[in-house]
């Protein structure tokens, strides 16, 4: 066990104040040093489209993407964030619609509860950033780290599936 | 929302600043790099560093650097990720493969480095739960109490190594790079670990691990078999992995090295020692597996019971070995 002599107040009560790239848009936030990415974007910029599960990296609901890689933001400290690309659920409408993958979780009840959704989703746009048409092997390996205790996977998995015929089908 | 405690934070470029910062700061600061393990440690207040170095920053711990002899150095800040993707690794250390693409899941690989994985803390029942819980028990051994729960009359921790990369690397003869202020060490990396649950790495609290390096395998083949109830997520809770060199059919070397029965990885010697010279059949196999499992003591701290979990180190280390031989 590693038990520091805390550091002193005045040292971690200043919040750090630097420039986040969320979804495109560079926005300044002040916020402490010791809170999490998923901390920062729900509490200091109203971003709570990411929710907060477990937080200690058993769920994936909090994911985002880092770079295009999702990630979990319940486990990366928002100062870690300098320079890099984040992209979450808010971010994923462009347009007057929404995504496709959106619209197929809607229609084929691949949303119940919900409280996965935005985790799913963004680990799911990741998968076809990468590869247009996956897998269901592969769908199932990389959304392993997502958990949804309503739908029993399949109609994410099909839904996905579908978005993806969509996608495809519409940069021809 | 279970909140980080406080912390100074540095986030230096270089190994060698990392060294300094913790030279300066002094052994209550941690190292984090991808934060996986850490982070969710010090959320459940088993780690409270008063100061973290972040290894985000720091340019000369990536990369994946293949030697003309086949021999790779791998960058102790290559998220596991860039392992698992790296063809190379897939191509000539399939066992590594298997260890990375089997730790946790995709979006924590993501984020994990390989050297994290090395240093992963040590796991247990009574020590992986959030304060209240372990408060209520009046805490144990390794963090804020008194007794080791899973044998209360033992004068040491029982706390489980966990990692899935060690026991492959202690298999395929790597070795480890520490660099301190004062000075690099190299070391091979069956000696990196202690056994006992508190102080399990032998590595000093103002070290960094910088690299690994893998020697080339030629010939030799390796595997890795795990134990654990969930196809992803989990831990291992019995782990194997198994290198073979052959000359012709007969097994011209062999390692044995189990992890997660305890809390340092078991190197198995004397099991290894019987297959040279032999050719590998079923019933050598059964009887290596015999002598491998002798040394597996597995205690009851981890999911699934103990007493099938040492079993299962028998049956993994002959399904291992049979997998391995040519022609069987």
């Amino acid at each position: 066990m590693t038990q520091g002599s805390a550091p002193a107040a005045a040292e971690t009560r200043r919040k750090v104040h630097m420039q986040l790239l969320v979804n495109g848009e560079a926005q300044e936030v002040a916020f402490l040093p010791h809170k999490t990415l998923l901390e920062v974007l729900r509490e200091d910029m109203q971003l709570t489209g990411t929710k907060h599960g477990c937080e200690l990296g058993e769920c994936g609901t909090c994911t985002v993407l880092m770079d295009g890689e999702p990630m979990l933001s319940c486990l990366v400290l928002g100062i870690e964030c300098d320079g890099v690309e984040i992209e979450t659920v808010e971010g994923m409408a462009t347009g007057a619609g929404p995504h496709p993958l959106q619209t197929w979780f809607a229609d084929l009840g691949a949303a119940q509860c919900g409280y996965c959704t935005p985790g799913f989703l963004m680990t799911a746009k990741s998968i076809l950033e990468r590869d247009p048409n996956p897998s269901r092997e592969d769908l199932v390996e990389e959304l392993s780290g997502n958990l949804c205790r309503c739908t029993g996977y399949l109609k994410i998995y099909e839904a996905i599936e579908a978005a993806a015929k969509d996608m495809r089908e519409g940069s021809q | 929302m279970m909140r980080l405690p406080p912390f100074r934070y540095h986030a230096p470029d270089t190994a060698g600043e990392v060294a300094h910062v913790l030279a300066n700061e002094g052994p209550e600061a941690m190292i984090v790099a991808g934060g996986t393990d850490l982070y969710p440690n010090m959320k459940r207040r088993h780690q409270m560093p008063s100061t973290l170095v972040s290894l985000r920053r720091v340019t000369d711990l990536a990369g994946i650097e293949w030697g003309s002899d086949g021999g790779v150095r791998i960058g102790a800040g290559q998220t596991l990720r860039a392992l698992e993707r790296d063809p190379g690794v897939e191509g000539a250390l399939p066992a590594l493969w298997t260890a990375v693409h089997q730790i946790s899941t995709p979006v924590l690989r993501n984020m994990g480095t390989i050297g994290g994985n090395i240093c992963l803390d040590t796991r247990c029942n009574y020590y992986n739960q959030n304060y209240e819980w372990r408060r209520a028990i009046n805490f144990c051994m390794k963090c804020e109490g008194d007794v080791c729960w899973v044998a209360p009359s033992s004068p040491r921790c029982w706390a489980v190594n966990s990692s899935d990369t060690v026991p492959v690397l202690i298999a395929l003869g790597a070795r480890v790079t520490l660099v301190s202020d004062r000075g690099v060490r190299e070391l091979p990396i069956a000696e990196l670990f202690v056994d006992d649950g508190i102080e399990y790495l032998a590595k000093q609290k103002d070290e960094v691990l910088t690299s690994i390096e893998i020697p080339a395998q030629g010939e030799a083949r390796s595997v890795y078999r795990k134990v654990r109830r969930r196809g992803a997520f989990d831990f291992p809770v019995a782990a194997v992995a198994v290198r073979l060199a052959f000359d012709g059919d007969r097994v011209e070397s062999a390692d044995i090295v189990l992890n997660a029965v305890g809390s340092t990885p078991v190197v198995c010697t004397d099991a290894a020692e019987r297959l040279v010279g032999e050719v590998v059949t079923e019933d050598l196999a059964a009887e290596v597996a015999q002598v491998a499992w002798k040394p597996a003591k597995p205690l009851d701290n981890t999911d699934l019971t103990h007493m099938w979990r040492k079993k299962m180190v028998r049956v993994n280390v002959k399904r291992a070995l049979l997998e391995l031989a040519p022609g069987t």
